[in-house]
């Protein structure tokens, strides 16, 4: 700390330095950086001669923001946990087959189809955390390796879009409030629900508690193994929410509807770009739906811009890198002054 | 314990895993009785081979590198598109991918190292930039193509004095073992193994951690290049080329015993571990297991070779096929992530 006091800054400023670090908590970042990012945005496009935030654009940025929602919703919880979970991306495909296959265009059978696909989902991530916890596989490995058993069952069993969806279920994918769709409303009331769970309940702290420190969690008596296999059901269960939705937008379901949206490596990106920390223990459902927000937004400015598809991957590699690489030198910064962010 | 050989930890069964999956190989298939169908297949597994090496620099360092398959892929098209058929511009234009390689990897590492962002979300990164850049450069679709020249090295034969007619592609996947074993054994590998196990340690014994990170990064980068020059030319040029592999990279370097997280296994397991995933496919193919069922093969093996890995001291000595002191087991079990 005596380098700090040398500091030639007089001492006022470097209260209000400090003041700022401190208040601006990286979800508020993340928000702020959205709003920035519509408003530029919302100058781009006008250039143009249209508006980037009329009915058409906000409906456009929910409905991209709903399906990479959910998925992300769970990702938060297992990365927080200190896992990953890279099975996602097929189990949404599986889900929506699973879905739209039991309901077969029968009104009566849509919570069947619905409460099906949740217990496969459920079921997948049960695997999932056992494999991590009880075989002691790094996540990483685990989650890849279901990811390719899963993989393995779609393609021998199914060549495309298979299942039916009846008419009233597409409700849920097409029906609006306005610009905002009814589905929208319920993936933010999922998150809603995910983050009163992880910052008011027992279980939830226990998250936050393993991903910080493993070793340290298990000596102050919490349950290691059953916190990362709950944060897995409940990310599998997340993914199966997505895949439902998918079904009802699609009218059927789609076996690579997951994998072509790239779900996985995605969805991670979304919660790493919403300030959670890779490596688990920091971070929250809040910013990564600002996370997701953000992608979406980028993604419907583009296409109202008319630029190139490729060139959006290209950004989005840009932005994941130079917001994580912000968040670091934040968190330096701060541990120089002697604060935990 | 001394009649062991000395290899590094997990490097044993990754090589018997091998040997019955090449015995395997031998009774079903009757290609593989003769040297000619392991020729075949070694020719086939270099550059996975090839990337599981420069994968294995990267992972027993403590990173991973996710960009490797765009890089493939971004290493084929751009060389079909500056060569154009034009036998010429062979030479410069595969010194220009291979710097390419090295130029990726050198970004990779320095934005891990710099500004401390986590090598998982820099390479994840990398590879959307890489996939985007590559084809908003070529207008969507892979143009142009290679020359025969270049097509050599991961199709052609070379003449070998005693050997006879051996394929470019197992010559090169050869010598970059050799010289990965050697660079391996020598003080810059081991200090490289060491980052991985413990980095604080390594820091405060005077070791320069991210010199060493970055060379890792720098090798994945450089030998990604050189799996792209030989994939380019075995497989020829598609917009596909190079999908997926980075996971199976970093599969195979697990197959192969090395522990994710660093710290633990050898670079040749990791070639095994390549080439086994190969016989693997091949084996499977030859058995009549439909190509859909390949992956749910391929997932059950790696969760089944992770989880040996990792229960392996346990399971031994409930089997009490080697004995070993209690500490000596609990210290040898990689934390859970």
């Amino acid at each position: 700390m005596s380098t700090l006091q040398e500091n030639t800054l007089p001492a006022k400023q470097k209260a209000t330095r400090a003041t700022v670090h401190r208040r601006l908590h990286p979800t508020v970042i993340v928000y702020l950086a959205l709003v920035a990012l519509l408003v530029v945005g919302s100058v781009l496009v006008g250039l143009r001669g249209e508006v980037l935030l009329d009915q058409n654009g906000i409906l456009n940025i929910l409905t991209r923001a709903t399906a990479l929602g959910l998925v992300a919703i769970g990702q938060t919880m297992v990365i927080l946990t200190g896992s990953l979970d890279l099975s996602v991306a097929y189990l949404v495909g599986l889900t929506s087959l699973i879905a739209a296959e039991t309901m077969a265009g029968q009104d009566s059978m849509v919570l069947p189809g619905v409460l099906l696909a949740l217990a496969v989902a459920a079921g997948v991530g049960l695997v999932n955390g056992l494999i991590i916890t009880v075989l002691k596989a790094h996540a990483f490995i685990a989650t890849l390796g279901v990811a390719l058993i899963l993989r393995g069952y779609l393609e021998n069993n199914y060549t495309g879009p298979a299942g039916d969806v009846p008419r009233g279920f597409q409700h849920l994918g097409y029906d609006r409030i306005g610009p905002v769709p009814i589905a929208a409303l319920l993936m933010l009331a999922v998150a809603a629900l995910c983050w009163w769970y992880l910052t008011r309940t027992r279980p939830g702290y226990h998250m936050y508690a393993v991903g910080g420190d493993i070793e340290v969690a298990r000596l102050s008596g919490v349950r290691t193994r059953r916190t990362i296999i709950t944060a897995h059901v409940l990310c599998s269960v997340a993914a199966g929410f997505a895949g439902i939705y998918l079904a009802s937008r699609l009218g059927s379901g789609a076996p690579y509807v997951g994998t072509d949206a790239g779900y996985d490596l995605e969805s991670i990106a979304a919660v790493v770009l919403g300030g959670t920390l890779l490596a688990g223990g920091r971070g929250g459902i809040a910013g990564t739906i600002g996370g997701v927000l953000i992608l979406a937004t980028l993604d419907t400015t583009f296409d109202a811009l008319e630029v190139d598809p490729f060139f959006k991957d290209v950004v989005r590699g840009v932005v994941l890198v130079t917001a994580v690489a912000l968040y670091a030198r934040r968190m330096v910064a701060n541990r120089a002054h002697g604060r935990l962010s | 314990m001394t009649w062991r050989p000395r290899l590094a930890e997990g490097t044993a069964p990754a090589l018997v895993f091998l040997l019955l999956l090449l015995i395997g190989l031998a009774i079903v298939g009757p290609a593989y009785s003769e040297p000619a169908g392991y020729l075949a297949l070694l020719k086939r597994a270099a550059p996975l081979m090839i990337l599981a090496i420069g994968q294995y620099f990267v992972i027993v360092s403590g990173g991973f590198d996710l960009s490797v398959g765009a890089l493939v892929t971004a290493g084929v098209v751009i060389a079909a598109r500056l060569i154009g058929g034009n036998e010429s511009a062979t030479a410069w234009v595969i010194l220009l991918v291979l710097g390419f390689g090295l130029l990726v990897g050198l970004i990779n590492g320095l934005v891990t190292t710099k500004l401390l962002v986590p090598s998982f979300i820099v390479t994840l990164g990398m590879l959307l930039v890489l996939d985007g850049a590559t084809f908003l450069w070529t207008g969507g679709a892979p143009r142009g193509a290679l020359s025969d020249g270049f097509r050599m090295f991961g199709r052609g034969n070379a003449d070998v004095p005693v050997l006879g007619e051996v394929p470019w592609s197992v010559l090169i996947l050869l010598s970059i073992l050799v010289a990965a074993v050697l660079f391996m054994r020598g003080g810059t590998g081991r200090a490289l193994v060491a980052v991985g196990d413990n980095e604080a340690t390594v820091r405060m014994s005077g070791g320069q951690v991210d010199r060493l990170r970055l060379l890792a990064f720098t090798l994945s980068g450089l030998l990604a290049a050189v799996a792209a020059i030989l994939l380019g030319g075995f497989a020829g040029v598609s917009a596909q080329v190079g999908n997926g592999l980075e996971f199976r990279a970093i599969t195979a370097v697990v197959l192969g015993g090395v522990l994710l997280g660093g710290g633990r296994g050898s670079v040749v397991a990791a070639a095994a571990g390549a080439l086994s995933l190969e016989a693997l496919f091949t084996l499977l193919n030859l058995l009549g297991v439909s190509g859909a069922l390949k992956s749910a093969v391929q997932g059950v093996i790696i969760i089944v070779a992770v989880a040996y890995a990792s229960l392996g001291g346990g399971v031994r000595q409930r089997l009490r096929l080697w004995p070993k002191p209690r500490d000596s087991v609990q210290t040898a079990q990689p934390a859970s992530s």
